[in-house]
């Protein structure tokens, strides 16, 4: 399956100019494939009406919560034109039973700003996974009930799978020559 | 009740002393540490200083509760109302772990308590955790592995399933047809294991001892089997991307038959021993309750979704390997209560064995790994003839294989739900990030809402039913 390219059934109703130069988008968000996934990229203000508008149409179940830190990701991001990549993605997956169809939504989170609206009211199953995503991201979910770290003790410092957190080293015997720095 | 009043003092002391200082100055409702993090404490913190919207989530409110029920909490969700019920001061608050025999490994529960009657729960995660989805990133692909497997330590083939599933859609590779099948074969034999397990356990948190001497005996004679095959009886490394680390060894069939023989009868024994039991049935009936809509809301799979009557199971909804060519029967509760739980591990035995049975038919014969040699190490035997062999071979092991830039999610039907594998790669041979949907992680979240209005010995009971694994949970 070669990379990005849309399924050939995959005719969603968005995707009906398919070779208009207009790119594909869902509910306002632009639409990307990868490895025949489907993904959307909404911003950070669409964020939640997007997946308000989802749920509406049968994504109820919220799958998944993550995020990734692309602070040191040297290859090309792949993101469809108009997406500003930032440091933060916050990667959302939802499934819809009756459609038997799932979705990935791809948002982008400035460092300086690591703040998202919580999905915790619409997908309550989503919020242990922000709270986890809070602990190791140090990102905030605006309007969530508990953002409390939840793997991490509460009184660590930092959190770990940020890709300039130090992950700290066995102290050794020797030290280096005084000249080598 | 004198006596619990002195206990509730002393419980409810220690446990805001964790937090801090609750409700000093009447805003820090939480308590928060003024850290450099800003987070606050994990613990519940006693009704009378837990914030109405915290208290909302806890007790379910962001569910569809009953208008009724909603009314009845209405009272005391709003930010302002004073300490939630005037009986407060009968309640207390009591740690159930991390170091309890019925926890599952180290899960720690908070209970608020009136007299026997559960109000609150919340789940305390994290004492396993030990960062494997960081380890993850510094593994290469082949590496990878050996360490997803350790995350659902019951059923540790599955990980390396979903793992091999999503690096395989990164390679774009194809796996060879002998490879699927002995995939399948592997991972219903390790269903079995792991469900032969949860009823051990299931029976000796609820008093049925015997049982758990003979969950853990069949799930043992599981385990020879796998031993057998990939030299170890848990953490195998035996899936890997691009197929399975070895081909069937001599006699795996006739091993596979004494199993699917041995197994049924003992399934009946079972039934004889708990299924039709009085007590096992009032210990487990009604108990931990839970609708199918709760459970869509949390985002809950496995047999905890499936007990509710709403028949969700990936190897039938969204087939994966070559389970479209097998014929099998999605198990459904109707009560989503304990006891379907229990009932539809042990029928779904009964089904991974006819699963079983048909790949024992259809099995195939060919590679049992993709040949492509940039991602499947050379035989030995090749690398003394072959310069090339011993290139790749040294490339494979030392700098690993290189998977295209992308990002893919890869999920499969493990025996406690929807075990999903989300990685990014960006072209070089690790993992730029590896993330698992952890089945048990999401699933622990039902425990307060199964456990609300129910009795504390019913707690051990509804921790049992969701068969958590604490080593994916915290992974």
């Amino acid at each position: 399956m070669s990379q990005d390219e849309a399924p050939p059934d995959s005719g969603a109703a968005d995707d009906a100019d398919e070779g208009a130069p207009e790119p594909p988008t869902r509910h306002g968000a632009l639409v990307s494939w990868s490895r025949g996934q489907e993904v959307v990229h909404p911003t950070r203000d669409t964020y939640l009406e997007v997946i308000t508008t989802l749920h509406g149409e049968g994504f109820v179940v919220g799958v998944d919560l993550t995020a990734v830190d692309y602070l040191t990701y040297d290859a090309p991001r792949h993101l469809p034109k108009g997406i500003a990549p930032e440091r933060f993605e916050v990667v959302v997956s939802l499934l819809s039973h009756t459609q038997r169809a799932r979705v990935r939504l791809r948002v982008q989170v400035p460092a300086d700003d690591a703040v998202v609206p919580t999905l915790s009211q619409l997908h309550p199953g989503l919020e242990a996974h922000e709270r986890e995503v809070f602990d190791m991201f140090g990102i905030r979910f605006e309007g969530h009930p508990d953002l409390t770290r939840i793997l991490m003790p509460e009184d660590w410092v930092g959190h770990p799978l940020r890709k300039d957190y130090d992950s700290g080293r066995i102290p050794v015997q020797f030290k280096a020559p005084s000249d080598a720095r | 009740m004198p006596a619990e009043s002195e206990t509730t003092m002393a419980d409810t002391t220690t446990d805001a002393d964790t937090d801090g200082q609750p409700g000093q100055d009447g805003h820090d409702v939480y308590g928060h540490h003024p850290g450099l993090t800003g987070e606050g404490a994990q613990e519940m913190a006693p009704e009378n200083v837990t914030s109405a919207a915290n208290r909302l989530r806890e007790l379910g409110g962001v569910l569809r509760l009953s208008e009724a029920e909603a009314a009845a909490l209405g009272a005391r969700m709003t930010d302002d109302s004073p300490p939630a019920s005037p009986d407060h001061d009968q309640t207390m608050l009591i740690n159930m772990g991390p170091q309890h025999p019925s926890t599952h490994g180290v899960l720690r529960l908070m209970l608020e308590l009136q007299g026997e009657t559960v109000l609150r729960t919340k789940p305390i995660l994290g004492y396993l955790h030990t960062g494997m989805e960081w380890t993850g990133e510094e593994l290469t692909y082949l590496q990878g592995a050996t360490n997803v497997t350790r995350m659902d330590y019951a059923s540790p083939l599955f990980n390396e399933l979903a793992f091999s599933m999503a690096v395989e859609k990164l390679l774009g590779v194809e796996v060879p047809e002998r490879a699927v099948w002995i995939r399948m074969l592997m991972t219903e034999m390790n269903r079995i294991s792991s469900h032969l397990l949860f009823l051990a356990t299931n029976g000796m948190d609820l008093g049925a001892v015997s049982m758990m001497l003979y969950g853990w005996r069949e799930r043992e004679e599981v385990l020879r089997f796998f031993e057998k095959v990939t030299g170890l009886r848990m953490n195998h490394n035996y899936i890997r991307p691009g197929g399975v680390a070895a081909d069937l060894p001599d006699g795996w069939r006739d091993d596979v038959l004494r199993l699917l023989e041995m197994i049924p009868p003992r399934l009946d024994e079972y039934d004889i021993l708990m299924t039709g039991q009085p007590i096992w049935r009032n210990r487990l009936q009604g108990v931990g309750v839970i609708s199918a809509a709760e459970c869509l809301a949390l985002g809950v799979s496995g047999p905890i979704l499936r007990s509710t009557g709403y028949a969700w199971d990936l190897r039938r909804d969204e087939p994966y390997l070559a389970y479209e060519d097998l014929e099998f029967d999605v198990v459904v509760g109707s009560y989503g209560d304990c006891f379907d739980r229990y009932a539809i591990r042990l029928a779904e035995v009964r089904e991974s064995i006819r699963l079983v049975h048909q790949i024992l038919e259809a099995m195939p014969t060919g590679d049992y790994r993709v040949q492509d040699k940039k991602v499947t190490p050379p035989p030995r035997a090749r690398i003394d003839e072959s310069m090339e062999a011993l290139i790749h071979h040294f490339k494979i092991f030392t700098e690993g294989f290189k998977v295209p830039e992308g990002e893919v999610y890869a999920a499969v039907e493990s025996p406690r739900g929807e075990l999903g594998c989300y990685i990014v790669s960006d072209g070089s041979s690790h993992p730029y990030r590896l993330h698992i949907r952890a089945p048990s992680f999401v699933n622990l979240q039902t425990l307060p809402h199964m456990m609300r209005g129910g009795l504390l010995a019913d707690a051990v009971a509804v921790i049992s039913s969701v068969d958590p694994i604490m080593g994916e949970v915290d992974r």
